[in-house]
C-alpha cells in the first residue's frame, strides 16, 4: 500500500520547511524509519524519515524547495503499485528554487550559460492562493492587512483570526512597493531561509506590542576578573569566561527574583520556579537562542562546558528543537564584538532580556581616588506588562551584588 | 422549584392539557392499564378512563391512522410509540396522511395530532432497536420535530405541541426518562422553533438538541476549567429550526461544533453546516465539525457501542481542533 510522503512538523514552530538535500533517490528501496532528506525547519537542518516500507516512488518537490507542512512531498509504494492517482491528486511540483542567485556579472568562473537571457528558475516556491480563513480575510479587509504578508499559523499555514490581529497590532502590514530596476550586476539576491523568516515574524511581534523599557547600569567586574585568574591558575579544569561567570550569576540572581523569570501568556503571567536561561548564540544564518536548563543549579564549570557545547552546535545546526525552546529569559552578550552598551528585544513570552557590553578598563573614582577598574554595562529590556521599573532595578541591585562579589556566587 | 423526573414532567404535561381541553386523549400500547412502557402516562386511565387512554393492539401503522382521522374529525390525539423504531411500521401515516392533509386539502382539514415516544439509543439494545431518527422526520414539510433534552424543555414543549393545530413529532430519549431537572409549579409553554442557549461563551460554539444538549453541557462546564468558554445552542425544535439563534452564537464566536446523536450522511448536523456555511461564511475562522454516531447499524457489543456513539470526549476534541488547540 503506498505511503505519502508529508512535510512534517519537525519543530514546534514550523509551518514550512526546505527540502535541502534527498537522501534517497527515485526507485530507491526504503524501511520505514529511514531518513529520506535533509528539511530546513525555522531553526535547524532536521532528518524526514520514511513512515513506510516499498519503494521511492516520486520525489514530488525538487532540492532547494520550500513545502508547507503537511503537504505531501513524495510517495512511498511498491515497485509496481499503480500511483497515479496519487501523483494526480498533489499539486505538481513547483520548480527547483531559487538558488542564491549570482549576478554574471559577479561569478565569471559560472560555465557558459544557455543562450539568452539566464531564464530565472525562482518561481516563488509553493506558491499560490494564501490558505486563510474567511473571518481572517474579513479582518485583513478591515483593517487594512496584506494577507500575503502574514504567516499562518493554522493547519497547513492556513491564515486565522489570530495571525490577522497579531499582525493588525504589530503594523506588519506590508505595503507592497515594487523596487525600481537596478542592474541586476549590483546585487546578489539571496532566498530568505526558514530562519530569517522566523526572525522577522518573531521580532516584529516583539518591538510591535510590547511595551519595553530600558535599564542600563554599569558593574565593576574588577573582582570577577580576578576571580576567573585566580581559578584559571588551578588548571584548565577550572578555566571560565567572564561570559559564564555573568551567566551564572545572572541564573543566580534570576532565582531570588522570579517576579522577571516570566512568560506573558496574553491572559496570564507566569512565573517560572525554575530557571532557563537562554544565551543568544550568533551564526552565520542568523540569531538562536539555546537554553542552560536549570542553570541557577548548575556549577560553574558546567555552566562553561554547556555554553560551549551549545553554542557549537548552534553554529553547525545541530541543535534539537528541545535545545532551543524552554527559556524563561535571555541573555546577549556583545562584549566581544566591542560594543559598549545596546538593547536587546526581548524574546516573546518572555518578559527580559539582558544585553551584556564590553568590558573596559575605565577611570573611576574609588574611596575619593581615581582608580582603573574593568566596567561592564548591562542594559536589561523589560516588557512592562509584567515588569515595573523598580522591579526591574531591584534584580540589577542582586545582580550588581553578585557580579561585584563574585564569592556570592559560591554559595 | 420542585426537581422532578423528565418521565414526570411530561405526565404533568399530559395530565394538565387532558383537563384543560377534554378533545386530547392518548393512545398507544400499553399507554392505559400498563401505565405506559416507560411510565410516562401512569395513573391517567385512572383518572380520564377508557375513552380517553386507549390501550391500542400491537399495530403501529392502524393506530397512527385512526389517530390522523379522528384528528380531522376534531379530536386532538396523543398518539405514543413505544419507540421511534417501532413507528417506522407507521411511517406512512405520519408522512403520507398527517404531513400532508393541510396541503392536499387546499386548507381544508389540518391535524392536530402529536406522536410522541423514545428516540434513539438507550444501552445494549441492538441495532434495530437504538436508532435516532431526527432526520428522517425533520427532512418532511407538513410536521414540526421537537427534541427536548430537560424536563423543563419536555413539558413546555410537550404541551406547546398538543395545543399547535398541525402534527408535532416528540423525541423523547429513554436514557432521558430517569433524569431530573427543575420545573416550576406553575403553568408554563415553551414556544415551538426557538432555540435555548444552555450556557454562554464566547469561545466555540455547540448547536445541539435532545440528549446530546446535556453531552454539550458537560463539555461546556469542564472546557471551562480550561478557560474555554463554550456557547451551547440548544435547539429545542428541529424543525423549523431557529436559524437566528445558530447566527447569532457563531457571529460571535467564529467557530462551530454541531453535535446530533444520529449518523453522519445527511445528518441534522449537515443541515446546520449548511445554514452556518451560507450566512456566517465570512464569520468562520475554522472549518465547522461534526460530532456524531458512527456510520455503522448501532453494534451490541459494550464496547463497540461505545465508541460507536458520540460523547463528551469527542465533542472536547473537535472543539479544541476548531480552536486550533489540539
Amino acid at each position: 500500500m503506498a505511503t505519502k510522503v508529508f512535510m512534517e512538523a519537525l519543530s514546534p514552530t514550523m509551518e514550512e520547511g526546505r527540502l535541502v538535500k534527498w537522501n534517497k533517490p527515485e526507485g530507491a528501496a526504503v524501511k520505514s524509519g529511514d531518513v529520506l532528506a535533509e528539511v530546513e525547519t525555522d531553526k535547524a537542518v532536521m532528518e524526514l524519515v520514511a513512515r513506510g516500507d516499498g519503494v521511492l516512488r516520486k520525489q514530488m518537490i525538487a532540492e532547494g524547495v520550500t513545502a508547507p507542512v503537511g503537504s505531501v512531498v513524495g510517495v512511498i509504494a511498491g515497485a509496481d503499485e499503480d500511483i497515479s492517482a496519487l501523483l494526480s491528486a498533489a499539486p505538481a511540483a513547483p520548480a527547483a528554487a531559487a538558488a542564491p542567485v549570482a549576478a554574471p556579472a559577479a561569478s565569471p568562473a559560472a560555465p557558459a550559460a544557455p543562450a539568452g537571457p539566464i531564464a530565472s528558475s525562482a518561481a516563488p516556491a509553493a506558491s499560490g492562493p494564501v490558505r486563510s480563513s474567511p473571518l481572517a480575510r474579513r479582518l485583513a479587509k478591515e483593517s487594512g492587512v496584506n494577507l500575503a504578508a502574514v504567516a499562518g499559523s493554522g493547519p497547513g499555514g492556513r491564515v486565522i483570526k489570530r495571525d490577522v490581529e497579531a499582525a493588525a497590532a504589530g503594523g506588519a502590514s506590508a505595503i507592497s512597493r515594487p523596487l525600481s530596476a537596478i542592474s541586476g550586476a549590483d546585487f546578489t539576491d539571496e532566498p530568505l531561509t526558514q530562519i530569517r523568516k522566523t526572525i522577522a515574524k518573531r521580532l516584529a511581534e516583539s518591538i510591535g506590542p510590547i511595551p519595553t523599557f530600558y535599564l542600563t547600569a554599569e558593574f565593576d567586574m574588577t573582582r570577577a576578573v580576578e576571580m576567573r585568574a585566580q581559578a584559571a591558575a588551578l588548571g584548565d579544569d577550572f578555566k571560565v569566561s567572564v561570559n559564564d561567570i555573568v551567566l551564572k550569576a545572572v541564573a543566580t540572581a534570576l532565582a531570588a527574583h522570579p517576579e522577571v523569570n516570566a512568560h506573558w501568556l496574553g491572559d496570564k503571567i507566569r512565573y517560572f520556579n525554575r530557571v532557563h536561561l537562554g544565551m543568544a548564540v550568533a551564526t552565520n544564518d542568523g540569531l538562536i537562542v539555546p537554553v542552560i536548563f536549570d542553570a541557577d543549579r548548575k556549577g560553574l564549570r558546567d555552566i562553561s562546558m554547556e555554553s560551549r557545547d551549545l553554542a557549537k552546535k548552534a553554529r553547525e545546526r545541530k541543535l534539537t528543537p528541545d535545545q532551543y525552546t524552554g527559556s524563561t529569559f535571555s541573555v546577549s552578550n556583545l562584549g566581544m564584538m566591542q560594543i559598549d552598551q545596546f538593547t536587546a528585544i526581548i524574546n516573546p513570552p518572555e518578559c527580559g532580556i539582558l544585553a551584556i557590553g564590553a568590558l573596559e578598563d575605565t577611570p573611576v573614582v574609588v574611596d575619593g581616588a581615581i582608580a582603573v577598574r574593568k566596567r561592564m554595562r548591562v542594559t536589561m529590556s523589560c516588557d512592562h506588562r509584567v515588569i515595573d521599573g523598580a522591579v526591574g532595578a531591584r534584580f540589577l541591585q542582586t545582580l550588581r551584588r553578585m557580579l561585584e562579589n563574585p564569592l556570592m556566587l559560591v554559595f | 422549584m420542585p426537581i422532578i423526573t423528565y418521565r414526570e414532567a411530561l405526565n404533568q404535561a399530559l395530565r394538565e392539557e387532558m383537563s384543560r381541553d377534554d378533545r386530547v386523549y392518548l393512545m398507544g400500547e400499553e399507554v392505559g392499564v400498563y401505565n405506559g412502557a416507560y411510565k410516562v402516562s401512569k395513573g391517567l386511565l385512572e383518572e380520564f378512563g377508557e375513552n380517553r387512554v386507549v390501550d391500542s393492539p400491537i399495530a403501529e401503522l392502524g393506530f397512527a391512522g385512526i389517530g390522523v382521522g379522528s384528528a380531522m374529525a376534531g379530536l386532538r390525539p396523543v398518539i405514543e410509540f413505544m419507540t421511534w423504531n417501532f413507528a417506522l411500521l407507521a411511517i406512512d401515516q405520519v408522512v403520507n396522511s398527517a404531513a400532508k392533509m393541510l396541503y392536499m386539502s387546499g386548507g381544508q382539514f389540518n391535524v392536530p395530532i402529536v406522536f410522541r415516544g423514545p428516540n434513539g439509543a438507550a444501552l445494549q439494545l441492538g441495532a434495530q432497536h437504538s436508532q435516532a431518527f431526527e432526520s428522517w422526520l425533520a427532512h418532511i414539510p407538513g410536521i414540526k420535530v421537537l427534541s427536548p433534552g430537560t424536563p423543563y424543555d419536555a413539558k413546555g414543549l410537550l404541551k406547546s405541541a398538543i395545543r399547535d393545530d398541525n402534527p408535532v413529532v416528540v423525541l423523547e430519549g429513554e436514557m432521558l426518562y430517569n433524569t431530573k431537572g427543575e420545573v416550576p409549579d406553575h403553568e408554563y409553554l415553551i414556544p415551538l422553533g426557538k432555540a435555548d442557549r444552555k450556557r454562554e461563551g464566547g469561545d466555540c460554539s455547540i448547536i445541539t438538541s435532545g440528549k446530546m444538549a446535556l453531552v454539550a453541557m458537560q463539555v461546556a462546564d469542564q472546557l471551562a476549567k480550561e478557560d474555554i468558554h463554550v456557547d451551547v445552542i440548544d435547539l429545542l425544535t428541529i424543525r423549523p429550526m431557529d436559524v437566528e439563534a445558530i447566527y447569532e452564537s457563531v457571529r460571535k464566536t467564529n467557530r462551530a461544533v454541531v453535535l446530533e446523536e444520529g449518523w453522519e450522511i445527511c445528518g441534522i448536523g449537515a443541515q446546520v453546516v449548511d445554514f452556518i456555511q451560507r450566512e456566517c461564511f465570512d464569520d468562520l475562522d475554522a472549518p465547522v465539525i461534526r460530532v456524531h454516531q458512527a456510520d455503522v447499524p448501532m453494534p451490541y457489543a459494550k464496547n463497540l457501542e461505545k465508541i460507536a456513539k458520540p460523547d463528551a470526549a469527542k465533542t472536547i476534541a473537535a472543539v479544541k481542533q476548531v480552536m486550533y488547540r489540539s
